[in-house]
């Protein structure tokens, strides 16, 4: 089922005019004229064209996918995927920060700790989730429940998808870069199974704070990278519009960063990307969380812990 | 119309003229203005004799500053940066590692070993700030983890002083990789119960700061030093705000608990030793 209110990118604007003359078709055939075999030639010919735009899309272009308005967020999945969830709220210090989410889930039965971004889709909600861009209590919101998870022995399941961490001078003030430096540390020795799915924008520090995990997923059209296209163009180039050369340089798609071994998967998205069936990509990914949940099931404390170490201890390139 | 016209452009002040120390037999202290004979600056550690201002100083004048004479061992010296991305803006970042290592100083943004501080064994990690703004890339992370897991080894306390602008962008994901590889050995090295001071001189910035940097047992920053996650030019951009006076400077963080001591460079040995003998319960 395609969401309500589709919004196109700039690329799909054919794919835009096809669905257009569909449903100008359909409209017509209400009045005693049969076009079924037309819209259905044209239905195929848009799900042809879907798929290819798709299958190539270059590196801003994903970028932008990844940021689509209807791109499913934490709490859509966390509808679609689990049940009995109820939100816990604040870090016990500071305050509730509504760029993260969290709270206590069942995921086939089973309890778990279910952690994520949060962004918005309409004008007051982003504001109300500051654009998903979260500020130090957040992180520490998401550390307290992941640390609660680990005294029950819950495993932990953290959705990212932030543009990055909040650039203000209260998010400095109260330690930015203390909150996602410790929740780097207590990540990395948490005795419980943590996966990571980044679903939309992993954007650098901001994204990695709640990402240190024993398995990292990516989803087909995300993006993670070290810093935004933007960011980066503004720095290379003084030109911060300069994101699609950025974008190419950076490396950013789920096949770039698969290929410097920094993720272990790639979960498909329906054709046209997951902002045109939730539900479809909802249970793509439950598939891929209830099979590597599994596995990590089997490890024992210590080995769990030492993999995950040696996991990140791998990733660098250089000469000697 | 004007009857003394300036008949070239203004001279273009470098993007660092703050922190450098000019060269020339005399020297306008950017700090306080005073006109000071170079060499008395030299002499006092690069800092201004009259208003304390810290410039920067060179990793090998760090070391001898913080150990004892001649119990620097360093390790690792020869590891280099690869273009894997083959990255490219104005220059390949191949260009850009070769130039910066044909400078002759070090071979990339961190010098690495063990030394002693008043006898006691420790491990160091120093940056070089003029090695591409001290960025840390993967041969920074994996010289930085290796120096840990040496500490682990051998039971000795680890120390890092950073001067880093944060990741470095040309190794992208790889780069952000490093502040998590970094911080789950600081992981470990609490764990076995080992001390860890984090000295932060000017600029500690981005992904070191939200790593390993804000990670000490002990954060220790040199006066004035600017200390932060984003940059101030980023966060006025996008609050569209004036900075407060100070911020993220040593002494702003210290008003907001983000750093535990703000030491004079002359001090820093000294009390360096004298925290670490207490952690570690030495006479």
């Amino acid at each position: 089922m395609a969401q309500n209110n589709q919004s196109y990118l700039e690329f799909e604007k054919p794919i835009a005019e096809l669905e257009k003359k569909i449903q100008e078709l359909l409209s017509f055939s209400t009045d005693g004229v049969d076009l079924k075999n037309e819209v259905s030639k044209l239905e195929k010919k848009a799900e042809q064209m879907r798929a290819e735009l798709f299958s190539n899309l270059n590196r801003w272009q994903t970028a932008q996918v990844a940021r689509h308005i209807n791109r499913p967020f934490t709490l859509d999945y966390i509808q679609h995927i689990f049940t009995d969830f109820v939100e816990l709220h604040g870090d016990r210090n500071f305050g509730d920060d509504h760029a993260i989410v969290g709270g206590l889930a069942r995921m086939d039965g089973e309890p778990v700790m279910v952690i994520g971004h949060q962004k918005g889709r309409d004008t007051k909600e982003k504001v109300f989730r500051n654009f998903g861009m979260p500020n130090p209590e957040g992180y520490r919101k998401a550390l307290r429940l992941m640390e609660m998870a680990e005294r029950f022995k819950l495993p932990i399941i953290t959705f990212v998808d932030t543009p990055g961490a909040f650039p203000g001078i209260g998010a400095e003030e109260r330690g930015q870069a203390e909150a996602i430096a410790r929740n780097l540390r207590e990540m990395a020795r948490l005795t419980v199974p943590i996966i990571v799915v980044i679903t939309g924008e992993g954007g650098s520090g901001g994204a990695l704070a709640i990402a240190v995990g024993d398995r990292v997923l990516m989803l087909e059209h995300s993006v993670y990278a070290v810093i935004s296209p933007e960011g980066c163009a503004a720095i290379l180039w003084s030109d911060g519009t300069k994101g699609a050369q950025a974008a190419e340089a950076l490396k950013l798609t789920a096949t770039d960063i698969k290929e410097l071994e920094v993720i272990d998967e790639i979960v498909p998205e329906p054709v046209g990307g997951a902002h045109r069936d939730h539900k479809a990509m909802a249970d793509n990914l439950h598939e891929a969380l209830a099979r590597n949940l599994k596995e990590l099931k089997k490890l024992s404390e210590p080995d769990l812990i030492e993999a995950r170490y040696q996991k990140f201890r791998k990733m660098s390139r250089f000469i000697e | 119309m004007a009857w003394f016209k300036r008949s070239n452009p203004p001279m273009p002040k470098g993007p660092d003229h703050k922190s450098r120390v000019p060269e020339g037999l005399w020297t306008k202290c950017t700090s306080c203005g005073e006109t000071i004979y170079t060499k008395d600056i030299e002499k006092n550690l690069n800092v201004c004799p009259k208003c304390n201002h810290h410039y920067r100083i060179s990793t090998k004048k760090r070391l001898e500053l913080l150990l004892d004479e001649g119990s620097f061992v360093e390790f690792d010296a020869g590891m280099v940066s690869v273009d894997f991305l083959e990255f490219k803006d104005s220059k390949s970042y191949q260009d850009r590692i070769n130039q910066a290592v044909a400078k002759g100083g070090s071979k990339d943004a961190i010098v690495c070993g063990q030394g002693n501080i008043e006898g006691m064994p420790v491990e160091i990690s120093v940056f070089d700030f003029s090695f591409m703004g001290g960025s840390m890339g993967s041969v920074v992370g994996e010289k930085i983890t290796r120096g840990i897991e040496r500490a682990l080894e051998r039971k000795t306390p680890m120390i890092i002083v950073s001067a880093s602008g944060g990741a470095r962008m040309q190794e992208s994901i790889l780069s952000l990789m490093q502040m998590a590889k970094t911080s789950a050995a600081l992981a470990k090295l609490r764990e076995a119960g080992l001390p860890f001071v984090s000295i932060l001189t000017d600029p500690t910035t981005g992904g070191v700061t939200a790593s390993f940097a804000m990670l000490g047992d002990i954060n220790m920053a040199e006066p004035k030093a600017l200390i932060g996650f984003a940059g101030p030019r980023v966060i006025e951009q996008t609050i569209r705000q004036k900075l407060p006076e100070g911020f993220q400077r040593a002494e702003y963080l210290l008003d907001h608990g983000m750093v535990d001591v703000i030491v004079d460079r002359a001090q820093m040995k000294a009390q360096l030793s004298s925290i670490l003998k207490m952690l570690m319960r030495q006479a």
